[in-house]
């Protein structure tokens, strides 16, 4: 460990903000790229369902 | 030598279902990988002599701005096999990998301006690498955007193909004349990450992270080409099959 | 092979005399863009005089660009791109000739504008040879780089924004080598690098982008 406390870490040695606004934006754009994928696979099964369930309608 | 795997490659449904195999384990790799290099470069790795802590940033900067390079380099590869080859799968690629490429540069800009300002002193320098990394997200955009607006899919991928060449061809041109523009306006500014000799405790993380990112890369683009594969191919029998199962569990 | 090649030529020349104000527009629109940058920066001689290799460049790059949107829209309108295409005559060839046609009225007299335009902005007179050399070597490749372009935007409905987006990151080492030059020139230092250079990159634009125009046209047309 190279931080003798919690709070040093946080404060990584007055470049802080830096440090985790760039991890933190990063994380963000990270998640967004793994959760559209996610959330349109989604949308489009449930595109199809409604598909189906009209076809079987008929 | 024996091609059918290469020929196996361009049948969309040995691909689903290939990748629908490695995806869980890519995924994984992915997580575990970038949470190690993560925790390693935040917490463990020793801190720079003369930049400090700001340093860290460098664990996701260069992991980004790796991938953004070699996407774009993929694109074109991609490009030549669909041309050439005719590949489906390679159009597919193409065009779900270029959104990702864009958000690796903008990762690899906005990490760069933001390690500038403790650094240089400003939020954005008119440095050799951050300015084609700027260049590199525009003919990311090009590209983005000619697929979009051409709404014939076969031609769209046709024509982002060939743009992936002619770019790829020219990006040496562009990061030598870029380098050698730098060089003839600015005094050699400080390099940030051209050091001597960096500690092995220093590059473990980074190789860790930059291995991670390529995980990640390939699980986000397997995704995105599984459901591009069922969209396209949504005539054919075993996608309709494979539909109707994924229906019948979310339900 | 180099009957056709000059046939184009004569053809595309008698095509673009008879709409001369289509040759005229990206030259009123150079020397418009020109004019603005006294009128915006203030008209002291020196400042002009330091940012005119740029100033000078960016204007040349951009009427290029403009006069490039339309360079195969009424070819493929009038269905001639077709016949291009389904022609026995290799596709690059014929594309060259066009542009090349296309250039040596655009371009050049974009070419032959520019030292007045420099003058007017307070370059010198020594600089001048190196203003056209530049010019010179760089326009080629600022029209076949533009070529690849048009012929992937031809057939869209809105294509001028798009071509702007997809050709002007390709133009940036033209622009940075032939202002580059201006610069040398400007400084009294010897600008010979940059031109050969630059005349490095004409030879390679105009042996490789015919193929990347005619690929883009194949599927433009096959669209």
């Amino acid at each position: 460990m190279n931080f003798s406390s919690f709070a040093d870490f946080i404060a990584m040695g007055n470049h802080g903000v830096y440090v985790w606004t760039s991890y933190g934006i990063s994380l963000a754009v990270l998640i967004l790229n793994v959760v559209l994928p996610v959330l349109a696979r989604r949308r489009y099964l449930q595109d199809e369902a409604r598909r189906l369930r009209r076809e079987e309608s008929k | 030598m024996n091609w059918t795997w290469f020929h196996k490659l361009g049948s969309p449904k040995w691909f689903y279902e290939i990748s629908g195999r490695w995806l869980p384990w890519l995924a994984w790799a992915a997580v575990l990988l970038v949470s190690v290099g993560v925790i390693w470069g935040l917490a463990f790795a020793p801190e720079d002599y003369q930049q400090g802590n700001s340093f860290r940033i460098i664990y996701i900067h260069v992991p980004a701005a790796f991938l953004a390079q070699s996407i774009y380099v993929m694109l074109a590869l991609a490009g030549v096999v669909g041309l050439v080859w005719k590949m489906k799968l390679a159009d597919v690629a193409l065009q779900q990998a270029a959104p990702i490429g864009a958000w690796m540069t903008f990762i690899a800009l906005l990490t760069g301006a933001v390690w500038g300002k403790p650094t240089w002193g400003a939020w954005w320098v008119w440095d050799a690498r951050l300015t084609s990394m700027l260049i590199l997200l525009f003919l990311y955009f090009g590209i983005i955007a000619l697929g979009q607006a051409i709404s014939n899919r076969d031609s769209a991928s046709k024509a982002c193909a060939v743009l992936a060449i002619v770019g790829v061809v020219n990006i040496p041109i562009i990061k030598y004349s870029v380098e050698w523009w730098n060089t003839l306006h600015q005094p050699a500014t400080f390099k940030v990450t051209e050091k001597p000799a960096m500690p092995v405790e220093m590059w473990l993380p980074l190789l860790v992270m930059v291995i991670g990112f390529y995980c990640f890369f390939t699980v986000v683009l397997l995704m995105r080409m599984r459901l591009e594969v069922l969209r396209r191919e949504s005539r054919a029998s075993w996608v309709k099959n494979e539909v109707k199962a994924l229906v019948g569990n979310n339900s | 092979m180099s009957s056709v090649f000059t046939l184009l030529l004569a053809r595309e020349t008698r095509l673009l005399f008879r709409r001369p104000a289509e040759l005229a527009n990206p030259l009123v629109f150079f020397a418009i863009v020109i004019a603005l940058f006294p009128l915006a920066v203030g008209p002291e001689t020196q400042l002009l005089q330091t940012i005119s290799p740029g100033l000078v460049w960016v204007a040349a790059l951009l009427a290029v660009l403009l006069s490039l949107d339309g360079l195969f829209r009424s070819d493929f309108e009038d269905g001639s791109l077709e016949q291009w295409v389904v022609s026995p005559h290799p596709l690059a060839l014929l594309v060259l000739a066009k542009v090349l046609a296309h250039w040596a009225f655009s371009g050049l007299a974009l070419v032959l504008l520019a030292p007045l335009l420099g003058l007017m902005l307070g370059l010198p007179i020594g600089t001048i040879p190196v203003l056209l050399i530049s010019l010179l070597l760089g326009t080629p490749i600022l029209s076949l780089l533009g070529a690849v372009g048009a012929a992937l935007t031809v057939g869209l409905k809105r294509g001028g924004l798009l071509l702007a987006l997809l050709i002007l990151p390709l133009y940036i080492p033209v622009l940075i080598l032939g202002s580059g030059a201006l610069q040398a020139a400007l400084q009294g230092l010897p600008a010979v690098g940059h031109l050969l250079w630059l005349a490095s990159l004409t030879a390679l634009a105009v042996t490789l982008t015919p193929f990347a125009i005619a690929a883009g046209l194949k599927i433009s047309v096959g669209e």
